[in-house]
């Protein structure tokens, strides 16, 4: 009620100061949407990039977000009222992001913002939200949002971010004395990768033997990888994502780097592995948020299987795709308990909230909004050990969730 | 032969075409135009989009200045469309200037850039200027990804949302869409104002001797080099504009506004609306943003009919929406 | 940085640049031959690269992809000839060049339609797997092959224009069409043979990167860039030109990787700037055409 009372005092204001005729029109016409606020469809904004290189892991996620509205509606909606996703193409570019995101909020008129799958996309539709006092639920990795200087009291991270991908990662595919090598692509969240491997790595007694760090987006890795053999490693750490981690991966692999030395990544995609041959990824470990086959320990995983293969064809939902099923579940989750969709009283709610949706029990750091979360280490197998097309990895460790693999509230900059 | 070619196909100047649409039109092309662009936000189906295509139609109508006056077909100018926003951004969110000043800033960045650039690209002609924008933009591309400390790197510019435009004596609410839209179309309708007088001195009938034929031009005693140089950097500052708006209204600056692709999309919106036609480059924006914005919701391949429909107007409508309409008009 | 290491950079380099030229061959061929700036480059080496799975898928065998796909995407570049780009000869050189623009566009939604977003394994055939010792460091097989293909298309293009008659009248042709029309050639079907050539060796690009680039619909994007690249540099329409830009661009990124290895991209750009600002039609350039 009070953001729509606020509303009211807001822009005769703007209007008066404004001196443009028009705008009263334009004021008086958005009335009547004022009146039925509370009874109206919980409208929930979702920008992805449908079209691009990732448009496979965006395709799951809105199939994810879609479930979770449609368990909702099903049991009767949130908070008395009916859910509705909006799902927008942003191209994976930040300026599409960000005119989709002031589409929704302006002329869709949306309750909350979920979504985004780069780091400079959710970024994007941060700035926005922020400074509209809008409810944003990130579901990309990235370091950067966590920090002071992007946060926004009215954003939440679901994902994970590459300090606690890299923490857990590096816990299991480190020893004391060993040798680590990093190809790092020369971009923010290839840094921030590099900098969570070498904190884990000094905590176990690893020892850096070099970094190289790669142009964003190469196509060729051929020229590296004489450096990378000369350091003679025990662990070659790839700190890039997606098309260029299989690129650098296959090519180190064609110049036999793999039986010189083991092959680590921060975060391991279901898609991305389907996009090469097995033998390819055969004994490279890394992370991941979520993994189909955690269904055999995890209850909760079972049952978000379970729905998603009767929604869907007897398909399974992947690690990027899932993000759009705890993010949509948490943010309705918290909707529920605030009994509407008024900003403060969400946030207020989410900072309160458990939940366990599909992975194990997460909850929402008061400082920085980040979700705390199991993080998983797989291993890719090789082909004689697939059981079917889907049994793609091994999970070498689930580790629970846990505050001391985030980096400190004052680290980041928050008061406490 | 490229020459004789040249002669007969090249888009009739809107003056001329515009004038038998309606007599005396082209004293009045740019309240006209002005009056135009007050409509779109309430027939375009979001206020995001209309602004949007002030936008870029900012741009393509500075890189028409260019391409369709001059005749010089740059793939570079996403640098200034950019270095327009990046400045602007970073003034703001860095050094705290207000609003105004930083416009000035990104303008004045724009078009040193685009005199660095211009002389350097001017040197060479045909498909190799088109190159060598090309390489040069790249160049600036790669530079602000590695700049990150400045520009944020691969995550953008952000940090600096102006929300409220302020005035001596009284303040904009700049988050509100309608009023963001109109203080916009303002700068616009100055810019587009600025570029009619241009068109109209004897700086425009320059550039439209040169790009008609250069050598004759030169026979004339006018200064090719010197005119091609003022038209780029000209070009590049309305481009800058563009860019210090872009920044101003989605309260980012994405990497992506210096790719190459950005370069081609301008040069797309141009030609769609009609190169070398005083209002065909807004037409051109229009009708490409809102292609996308309604294929987008319905189909996941909308670049596919983009890009046929962009296909069939090299093919078949050369003179783009804008300058055919004109043409038919004089055909009556 | 021992001398083993920068020897072994160095040959690196120059295996890149056998590659690099492989990716530019299309590219100057259609521009030195009809002037056009053909910017569905990169979407033509990513058809190619779909054309060769989906050959190698049929037969089962690489071999028969590397010889039929650029052959189907040569005879597909005929058509695009015939009924996209012959209606605009004679018109500004601008058109071509931004009619293949749009086309990039269509073909790379359409292999997003056909084959799906994702990326799709393409194993390097077995044959070819493994590395050599080539007694500074290891080299994997498959890229030397690369670089036999390379050369070997390289000696026949030379043999094929320069003895035969068909090169002849080839190079005549792109000299002074007019005079040739004159003396009875049929311009135009010449025109069409030559763009599907640029287009099959374009096509057969695609296919030889596919082992060691994954396949995907947006792989050309980076391509059409390195192609310019090397095609500025060695003069836009020079075969000699793109050869020696590919072996130059190849050892500079290598050397580049050793020292600087985050800059290895941009020093491609930044050469290219440097080389056009000394010679500006590029190391063995003619002047642009229509001037």
């Amino acid at each position: 009620m009070t953001k729509g009372i606020d509303k009211l005092v807001q822009r005769p204001i703007s209007r008066r100061t404004a001196l443009i005729g028009l705008v009263g029109t334009a004021g008086a016409l958005s009335m009547p949407w004022i009146a039925r606020a509370q009874a109206e469809t919980i409208r929930i904004g979702f920008p992805t990039p449908l079209t691009g290189p990732f448009a496979a892991e965006a395709n799951d996620q809105v199939r994810s977000a879609q479930l979770a509205v449609k368990l909702a509606n099903d049991k009767g909606g949130i908070a008395g009222r009916k859910v509705e996703l909006l799902v927008r193409d942003d191209k994976l570019n930040a300026g599409e992001a960000a005119t989709r995101t002031l589409e929704l909020i302006e002329k869709d008129k949306v309750h909350a913002v979920v979504g985004a799958l780069s780091s400079a996309v959710q970024l994007a539709v941060n700035e926005v939200t922020r400074a509209r006092n809008m409810i944003y639920v990130s579901i990309s990795q990235s370091d950067t949002i966590n920090e002071i200087k992007d946060f926004s009291p009215y954003t939440f991270h679901e994902a994970l971010n590459p300090t606690m991908t890299t923490a857990v990662v590096a816990r299991h595919s480190f020893q004391k004395g060993s040798k680590v090598a990093y190809l790092v692509a020369d971009y923010a969240y290839g840094h921030e990768m590099l900098t969570g491997f070498k904190r884990a790595a000094e905590v176990i007694g690893a020892e850096t033997v070099g970094e190289i760090l790669h142009p964003f987006g190469a196509a060729d890795y051929s020229t590296f990888i004489p450096t990378i053999l000369s350091l003679n490693p025990d662990i070659l750490c790839i700190c890039n994502f997606g098309r260029d981690q299989a690129n650098s991966i296959k090519q180190a692999v064609d110049f036999g780097v793999k039986d010189m030395m083991k092959i680590v990544v921060p975060v391991i995609l279901h898609n991305q592995r389907l996009a090469v041959d097995p033998e390819v990824f055969e004994g490279v470990v890394g992370g991941a948020n979520y993994y189909w086959g955690l269904e055999e320990t995890v209850p909760s995983a079972k049952a978000f299987n379970d729905v998603f293969r009767a929604e869907y064809k007897g398909a399974i939902p992947t690690d990027y795709g899932a993000y759009g099923y705890t993010g949509v579940a948490s943010l309705l989750m918290a909707i529920e308990k605030a009994g509407g969709t008024e900003p403060q009283k969400v946030i207020e709610a989410m900072e309160a909230l458990k939940y366990d949706v599909a992975k194990g029990e997460q909850f929402y750091r008061k400082c920085d909004h980040q979700s705390v979360q199991s993080v998983l280490v797989l291993e890719s197998k090789a082909k004689s050990d697939m059981k079917s097309d889907a049994d793609l990895f091994k999970i070498v460790a689930n580790e629970p969730a846990s505050e001391s693999i985030l980096r400190s509230c004052s680290e980041l900059g928050f008061k406490s | 032969m490229s020459v004789v070619r040249n002669v007969e196909l090249a888009p009739p100047s809107s003056r001329r075409g515009l004038a038998v649409l309606f007599p005396g039109a082209n004293r009045w092309r740019v309240p006209l135009s002005v009056l135009t662009l007050c409509i779109l936000p309430w027939v375009l189906p979001s206020q995001a989009l209309a602004v949007n295509v002030l936008i870029y139609g900012l741009l393509a109508v500075g890189y028409n200045l260019l391409f369709g006056y001059t005749g010089l077909l740059s793939f570079g100018h996403a640098a200034f469309f950019g270095a327009g926003a990046y400045a602007t951004g970073i003034a703001i969110g860095t050094f705290g200037v207000n609003w105004f000043v930083a416009m000035v800033v990104g303008l004045a960045v724009a078009g040193f850039l685009a005199t660095i650039m211009g002389m350097l690209a001017i040197r060479t002609r045909g498909i190799y200027f088109s190159m060598v924008t090309l390489a040069l933009s790249q160049l600036v591309y790669y530079t602000a990804l590695q700049a990150s400390s400045w520009t944020g790197g691969e995550n953008g510019l952000r940090g600096f949302t102006v929300s409220t435009l302020s005035f001596p004596g009284f303040s904009l609410n700049f988050l509100d869409p309608l009023v963001k839209y109109y203080a916009i179309t303002i700068v616009v309708a100055l810019a587009l104002w600025f570029v009619s007088r241009a068109l109209n001195s004897p700086f425009g009938a320059v550039i439209e001797a040169i790009r008609e034929n250069e050598t004759r031009a030169r026979a004339c005693g006018y200064n090719v080099e010197r005119t091609k140089l003022l038209s780029f950097v000209l070009s590049g500052i309305l481009c800058g504009l563009a860019g210090t708006l872009s920044a101003m209204h989605l309260s980012i600056v994405p990497l992506d506004s210096l790719h190459y692709q950005t370069s081609g999309l301008i040069v797309m919106m141009t030609l769609l609306g009609g190169a070398g036609s005083f209002f065909g480059p807004f037409i051109g924006a229009l009708a490409f943003l809102l292609m996308e914005d309604i294929f987008s919701l319905w189909t996941t391949n909308w670049q596919l009919i983009v890009g046929v429909i962009f296909i069939l107007f090299v093919l078949y409508l050369p003179k783009g929406i804008w300058g055919t309409l004109i043409s038919w008009g004089k055909g009556r | 940085m021992t001398v083993q290491l920068i020897a072994m950079q160095l040959f690196s380099g120059l295996a890149l640049g056998a590659i690099l030229i492989m990716v530019a061959l299309g590219l100057s061929i259609i521009f030195g031959m009809l002037g056009i700036v053909n910017f569905a480059h990169g979407a033509l080496f990513m058809v190619g690269a779909y054309a060769g799975l989906y050959v190698a898928g049929l037969t089962g065998s690489f071999w028969w992809a590397l010889v039929l796909a650029p052959v189907l995407i040569g005879l597909f570049g005929m058509l695009i000839e015939r009924f996209l780009i012959r209606p605009l000869y004679g018109r500004s050189p601008d058109d071509p060049l931004l009619l293949t623009f749009g086309l990039g566009y269509v073909l790379v939604e359409a292999v997003r339609i056909l084959f799906g977003t994702d990326g799709i394994p393409f194993s390097t055939p077995a044959a070819l797997r493994g590395v050599v010792n080539l007694g500074i460091g290891f080299f994997p097989l498959y890229r030397l092959f690369v670089i036999g293909v390379v050369l070997a298309v390289l000696l026949l293009l030379w043999l094929g224009l320069e003895r035969t008659k068909f090169g002849l009248i080839v190079r005549a042709g792109s000299a002074d069409p007019l005079i040739m029309r004159v003396l009875g050639v049929d311009i135009s079907k010449l025109w069409l043979v030559v763009f599907g050539i640029g287009v099959g060796i374009t096509a057969l690009g695609g296919v030889l990167a596919a082992p060691m680039r994954n396949v995907s619909p947006e792989m050309g994007t980076l391509v059409l860039a390195e192609a310019f690249v090397v095609t500025v540099i060695g003069g836009m329409g020079s075969l000699a030109g793109a050869v020696i830009a590919g072996l130059i661009v190849g050892v500079a990124v290598s050397m580049t990787s050793l020292f600087a290895p985050e800059m290895a991209t941009i020093v491609m750009f930044a050469l290219m700037a440097l080389i056009l600002l000394v010679r500006p039609n590029g190391l063995y350039g003619r002047a642009a055409p229509g001037l």
